[in-house]
């Protein structure tokens, strides 16, 4: 392997990192070099380490054994100051910030002690000069979007004039056009010389920024390469350890009547920080995948809720299942006219962590009357029925009949997706179906959407993911501040049109394609 | 009412709104920062029973502030201990803690019962003190008094303009960030935890060295549980929380008031108005915003670093 950073010096070089969590390792006796200038990648799926191996450089876990040296001299970081202090900065994945505080207050946090708190202002005008990090100081950050607050995150790192920037998924909430943003501020980052590392399962991202990519698989490295050298597939092979099959989806014209159907939903949020829906309007054939791209915190739970019936909508007309009225009633009562419905939460919403899978069941089909038996349940039709879905989708776990939390993302996903699917419900809404799920069990999943859709079943896929809609979805539309976009067909429209609309570009500033 | 009797009203709002008003700072610096100290009721009254010991037993006014504010905060930097480094559940030790401190104040003040001795010095300066109105509900009050604004205002400044009042309110709305930018997250609460319980002992030191000037079991009668009420009236703004308890003092002053005009409405329940009236306030205030509040965002949350 080549790269163009290979003659420069190594600025920060982990040896032999080992860290346990009890009898799991996350990470098993990993090497990784970074130069100085370079943007090195570091790949691989869920659970892999890398969130691990990050937190242990920027002194917030202590690694079981190994070395960190920086430039040559071996270090000790046992804590966030001592990387701030070596020089090593990060942005996290989930933005370490307070919501109920300014911009301004946000950044003079991480002020040194010694400086005053007026000097903010001046240094974040500073920041937008050099860098073309727009930030607007007295607004509190509950206010901003998702890409305002990554450049909070941006400078506060930034203050502390580190040598590596450490950036953990950091497009997984931005809109293409906030990313190629991003991109650029991190160009300007390494023509100073800095080096970046880079976390994320996007590979098209890590081909077009790094020139080293490290990737590790279930706690080891398994390659080094150039992702300039390589292609999409041959990196996601390295990170999953297998080939990847293509979804198999024909191409869908569904036009029959609406199953699923919304009509000028409006509902103003409960949370001080929640999003209201207003006037949304949309129908889901069967027949079809209808995806809802959006970016996170636009309503998208506050939807689900109001499918659901979780939240009940203000009149019944609002919702129709199968041409029924249900937007006053309830769950079960949706349940019970062929509806199903899989959260986004798996762990405490979609499923009861410290319940075996059996007594899962239960929980979404008790309504349904299939494991019930008049007020008593049928504990032996539910274990069946787990057994039916556990082999049928291929759900691997220890045990018997585990409980819940014992499973891995994937395998409780692929089973919590199976105990809707296997009803086949004449309704089907999903939220972030395959979030934190790794690629082979989200390619499975995905696969059995298409199918039960190809049934006459409407589903409805809620996700930030727009990989993921423009590989499943037949029809596709945004939301944005609890507001749904008019529908198009996918294949009519571009990513750059999708990301307009994420980021709020009003509707008719749009042309088709 | 004559003039007199109006200014002995307000003046009188103003006495029973102060240890309302010190012990709801305490509880509110300990709660922005993230812990919630239920404790308040039995360190206050610990605080009453220890300072009024100390003050009898050696005479000195000051000693017995002091021995209060002590009792106070030793009873706190137990909870805090509990909570803040063994993890334990913030609402169930600081009701035991009042429990705990009810029991205490018993024991200390059971020699104690039926003692008597001259309020607090009074403030007087000449000219001032005697100008109509303003000089009597200005000038002629005693230390706590004065104390108790003192801390309104040094607070209210800190919160909002101090690095360290910004570092004390980043850990009580996220405490993962906090730490995850290396702020001492567990260190601050503590420190927080122990200025509630100094505050809390204050106040009861006011109750027995000045408000009533003897010792007798439950002679907080309810403040501490009122204070920690105030807290939330006041969306945990310093000022508001003045103004909460000159509203609650208010209610005391006047129930009084109304029970020695003979209305005709039975004592008992003129004596219950100021409860009921925080409790309507708090609804009529919890209703107006209904999209959530303002709460610090991990108030009773424990915090344990990973490592």
């Amino acid at each position: 392997m080549n790269s163009p950073t290979d003659g420069k010096p190594v600025l920060v070089s982990m040896r032999g990192i080992v860290k346990r969590f009890g009898v799991f390792t996350a990470n098993d006796h990993i090497d990784l070099d970074i130069r100085a200038g370079e943007a090195h990648a570091l790949l691989g799926e869920n659970g892999a380490g890398k969130s691990t191996l990050v937190k242990i450089l920027y002194g917030l876990l202590e690694p079981t054994s190994g070395r960190i040296e920086l430039n040559g001299v071996p270090v000790s970081l046992e804590s966030p100051e001592a990387a701030r202090a070596a020089g090593i900065g990060m942005v996290f994945q989930h933005f370490s910030l307070f919501e109920n505080l300014t911009v301004a207050e946000n950044i003079a946090l991480v002020l040194p002690a010694d400086e005053k708190l007026e000097s903010v202002a001046a240094r974040i005008e500073d920041l937008t000069a050099r860098y073309g990090l727009k930030l607007e100081p007295y607004r509190p950050v509950w206010t901003l979007s998702a890409g305002e607050r990554q450049r909070i995150e941006i400078a506060r790192c930034l203050l502390q004039d580190p040598k590596l920037i450490v950036l953990d998924e950091p497009t997984s909430v931005l809109t293409p056009q906030e990313a190629d943003a991003l991109f650029s501020t991190l160009n300007l980052l390494r023509v100073e010389g800095r080096a970046i590392l880079y976390i994320s399962h996007k590979l098209d991202e890590v081909r077009r920024l790094c020139e080293r990519a490290t990737v590790l698989r279930g706690g080891k490295v398994v390659a080094t390469c150039n992702p300039r050298e390589e292609s999409v597939r041959s990196m996601a092979a390295m990170m999953v350890g297998t080939h990847l099959v293509d979804l198999r989806a024909k191409p869908n014209e569904a036009d029959g009547p609406a199953r699923l159907s919304v009509d000028g939903l409006s509902l103003a949020s409960e949370d001080l920080h929640g999003v209201s829906l207003k006037d949304i309007s949309f129908a889901v054939r069967g027949g079809e995948v209808f995806g809802i791209a959006g970016i996170a915190g636009n309503g998208q739970d506050e939807l689900f809720a109001a499918l659901s019936g979780e939240r009940l909508a203000r009149r019944a007309g609002d919702v129709h299942i199968d041409g029924i009225s249900v937007g006053r009633e309830g769950i079960n009562l949706r349940r019970q006219y062929g509806a199903a419905f899989v959260p986004e939460e798996r762990n405490g919403h979609a499923a009861a962590p410290d319940f075996s899978l059996s007594e899962n069941i239960l929980l979404s089909r008790h309504a349904t009357g299939e494991v019930t038996r008049g007020l008593s349940i049928d504990a032996a039709a539910a274990k069946s029925l787990a057994r039916q879905i556990i082999e049928s989708f291929d759900v691997r776990m220890s045990g018997d009949d585990p409980a819940a939390r014992t499973l891995s993302g994937g395998n409780l996903q692929k089973f919590l997706v199976g105990r809707e699917v296997s009803r086949t419900p004449c309704v089907l809404v999903l939220n972030q179906p395959t979030w934190g799920v790794d690629a082979a069990a989200a390619a499975d999943i995905r696969q059995r959407l298409i199918d039960l859709s190809r049934q006459g079943a409407a589903v409805l896929v809620i996700s930030q993911d727009l990989d993921e809609l423009f590989e499943i979805a037949d029809r596709m539309a945004v939301i944005h501040h609890g507001e749904v976009s008019a529908a198009r067909l996918t294949r009519e429209v571009t990513r750059e049109d999708i990301g307009l609309l994420m980021a709020g570009e009003r509707k008719e500033s749009l042309h088709a394609h | 009412m004559t003039l007199t009797m109006f200014e002995l009203v307000l003046f009188t709002i103003l006495t029973a709104a102060t240890p309302l008003v010190i012990a709801a700072i305490g509880e509110l610096v300990t709660e922005r920062s993230g812990v919630l100290n239920l404790g308040v009721e039995g360190m206050m009254i610990a605080g009453a029973a220890c300072a009024f010991a100390i003050a009898i037993v050696t005479g000195s006014t000051a000693l017995g502030i002091l021995a209060g504010m002590g009792a106070g905060m030793l009873l706190s930097s137990v909870f805090g201990v509990l909570v803040i480094f063994l993890a334990a559940n913030q609402v169930a030790t600081g009701l035991a803690l009042t429990i705990l401190g009810t029991g205490l104040a018993g024991l200390v003040g059971s020699g104690f019962i039926g003692l008597k001795r001259e309020a607090a010095l009074h403030l007087h300066i000449p000219f001032l003190s005697d100008v109509p109105l303003l000089g009597k509900l200005l000038f002629s009050h005693d230390l706590f008094v004065y104390l108790g604004w003192a801390l309104v205002g040094g607070v209210a400044w800190f919160l909002n303009t101090s690095r360290s009042g910004l570092v004390l309110r980043a850990i009580g709305e996220n405490h993962h960030s906090a730490h995850a930018l290396g702020l001492p997250v567990r260190r601050v609460r503590f420190l927080a935890v122990l200025f509630g319980g100094a505050c809390a002992g204050l106040a009861g030191a006011y109750l027995s060295l000045s408000y009533t000037p003897f010792w007798a079991p439950g002679m907080t009668a309810g403040r501490g549980w009122i204070a920690l009420a105030l807290v939330v009236f006041a969306s945990w703004r310093p000022l508001y929380a003045f103004a909460g308890a000159l509203l609650f003092g208010g209610a005391t002053v006047l129930q009084l008031h109304a029970q020695a005009a003979a209305l005709g409405i039975p004592g008992q329940l003129l004596t219950a108005m100021p409860y009921l009236a925080t409790i309507v306030a708090l609804v009529v205030l919890s209703m107006r915003r209904r999209r959530g509040s303002v709460a610090p965002a991990s108030l009773g949350l424990s915090f344990m670093p990973e490592r």
